[in-house]
């Protein structure tokens, strides 16, 4: 069995404990995207206001466990200021590192592997545990119904 | 009646087993029970020697099949007191017993504008099959609400039973614990005119259960969680509400008379049990009920009744205010059922501790979401004992829960 050191890193404790870019935006003109894990009933609502091609500031609300709640903190981290096509990237190399990897929308690119993760790279022990996945990508997932969203076409 | 848990244990041979070298300590029966020696020795002896399709063909090999099946419906019936055997469909489980009742009597009695009232402590198994049919029908749906301590609040229940057709209620509530007040809510649904439904799924496999003197009108319940196999469960229903309602699906075995322009339905139960059923499955349950019967359900109910003692005695000395048992403190009100909180760890995380020291409970909703909105939570943390734990597997939750604030003290 994996031990919980492979789970809960000190990094992602951190976020947990106190999360980056928590609350809420005015919406509109922010997109806003609402996500279930309906295996534990966490929500993860993502607020995210693009402005042409970037994503200018990003908010997270809800409430679910240290996994959920952490990588959603860390994603918000990593995709302020970034371009769409950026956070695209990130997120299909996030999912990738959680070992999902068909994603029929947005499939696999070549430059993917040379994305850097940075702090994220701490979840890789949650491959381990894969009951706790879907706990990681919620907020992925929504980031995404996002940027799906009319006013954030990128 | 003693009850040995010690002897009762060592007939599920699934506990036997360790994990990492330590045992396991087996706290999810309100999610699904484990199954004893006997109950698998059945099917497997019948799957063995008398299999064969029932209900359908002349030969011998069917015949014994078929007395099995029946024999083991007759098992079920008896287990709660049903008037006779044919008050007792087979189906896959509670949910699907309750879907039936939406379906079919539903249907058949529910019109717009009708109301139905439904509880607060509901599972989603009596709950959604009823919002499906509000959308379709027009129906309105009351809530009964609950006390702080997660008892059903009986104060409205006139006013919200008034002009009322259907009361549906749990008799044991899957998150909390609370066991409601199941002979006097059906007297109360009877005297507004409105029908009972009880969702006994997790009552009857811990006390006795009988559905003539609770005066019920259906009842539901699910063999998994009382020692019987997964895929198989039962619908009570009196006789003259089965016979009047229609079918549930159509197919083989429901049937009397099929023709070009129509067809004519089985009497019950055969009228709701369309296709090859679970046959197997059927001879498991048959089993279990009797493996149940054997060790006494009012011994079963007193022996749930000390663990929950226990529980909430060694809990409450443990961690005090740190863990918040959601639900009855009151014993005779409750089972051996405990949703809990402890500090502010997320049950996700703290299940994932748990599992740390085998000690299996499960973290999440429970199927029972508008539940955990009203007790201000999206998730609780759940351990749930059965006739196989004793007081050592509530120490071992103990124990392993003081390994939990070690990694997430701040």
């Amino acid at each position: 069995m994996p031990g919980l050191d492979d789970l809960y890193r000190e990094i992602i404790l951190d976020h947990y404990r106190s999360p980056r870019n928590r609350g809420e935006l005015p919406s509109p003109p922010a997109a806003h995207a609402v996500g279930h894990n309906p295996l534990c009933g966490d929500e993860i609502e993502v607020f995210l206001q693009v402005d042409g091609d970037v994503v200018r500031d990003i908010k997270v609300a809800g409430q679910g466990c240290s996994i959920s709640q952490s990588s959603a903190s860390m994603m918000s981290q990593a995709v302020k200021g970034k371009s769409v096509d950026e956070v695209r990237a990130l997120t299909r190399r996030f999912k990738g590192m959680m070992s999902i990897d068909e994603n029929p929308d947005d499939p696999a690119r070549p430059g993917d592997a040379d994305v850097k993760l940075g702090d994220l790279e701490a979840l890789q022990g949650v491959v381990k545990f894969p009951v706790r996945i879907k706990c990681a990508t919620l907020s992925w997932n929504t980031l995404l119904d996002a940027l799906r969203q009319p006013d954030t076409a990128g | 009646m003693t009850f040995d848990v010690a002897a009762v244990r060592a007939q599920f041979p699934v506990l036997a087993r360790t994990m990492n070298g330590r045992p396991l300590v087996y706290l999810d029966s309100a999610n699904t029970s484990q199954k004893p020696s006997v109950v698998l020795d059945a099917m497997h002896r019948f799957a063995s020697t008398s299999y064969a399709p029932i209900n359908r063909s002349a030969y011998q090999l069917a015949v014994e099949a078929t007395d099995a099946f029946e024999g083991a419906r007759a098992a079920v019936a008896r287990f709660v007191n049903a008037r006779r055997p044919s008050e007792i469909a087979f189906v896959k489980n509670a949910t699907e017993a309750l879907n039936l009742v939406a379906h079919t009597w539903g249907r058949a009695n529910l019109h717009e504008g009708d109301v139905i009232v439904l509880t607060h402590l509901e599972h989603h198994a009596n709950i959604v099959p009823w919002h499906m049919l509000a959308a379709e029908r027009g129906i309105t749906i009351r809530w009964v609400p609950l006390t702080a301590d997660g008892q059903l609040d009986l104060t409205d229940l006139d006013h919200l039973l008034d002009g009322a057709k259907l009361f549906g209620f749990s008799a044991m509530s899957n998150v909390l614990g609370t066991i409601t007040p199941v002979d006097e809510l059906c007297r109360r649904a009877h005297d507004a005119g409105a029908l009972a439904v009880v969702d006994a799924c997790q009552y009857a496999p811990h006390q006795p259960t009988d559905v003539q003197a609770w005066g019920a009108d259906f009842t539901a319940f699910s063999a998994h969680k009382m020692c019987g196999p997964s895929g198989i469960g039962a619908l009570w229903g009196r006789q003259e509400l089965l016979e009047a309602i229609p079918p549930f699906l159509g197919g083989g075995n429901m049937i009397a008379d099929v023709r070009l322009d129509g067809f004519t339905p089985a009497p019950p139960p055969a009228k709701f049990e369309a296709g090859t059923p679970p046959i197997i499955e059927a001879i498991g349950f048959g089993a279990a009920v009797e493996f149940l019967e054997g060790l006494g359900m009012d011994a079963v109910r007193a022996h749930e009744e000390r663990l929950a003692r226990y529980t909430l005695d060694t809990l409450a000395r443990r961690f005090g205010d740190d863990i918040r048992i959601h639900g009855p403190v009151d014993v005779k009100r409750r089972g051996a059922t405990f949703s809990f909180a402890f500090r502010d760890v997320h049950p996700h995380d703290l299940s994932q501790v748990l599992d740390q020291h085998n000690v299996c409970v499960r973290a999440g909703h429970h199927c029972a979401k508008p539940l955990m909105k009203l007790l201000g939570v999206s998730a609780t943390a759940r351990a749930s004992c059965y006739v196989y734990n004793d007081t050592s597997d509530v120490d071992a939750l103990a124990d392993a829960l003081d390994g939990v604030s070690d990694i997430f003290a701040p």
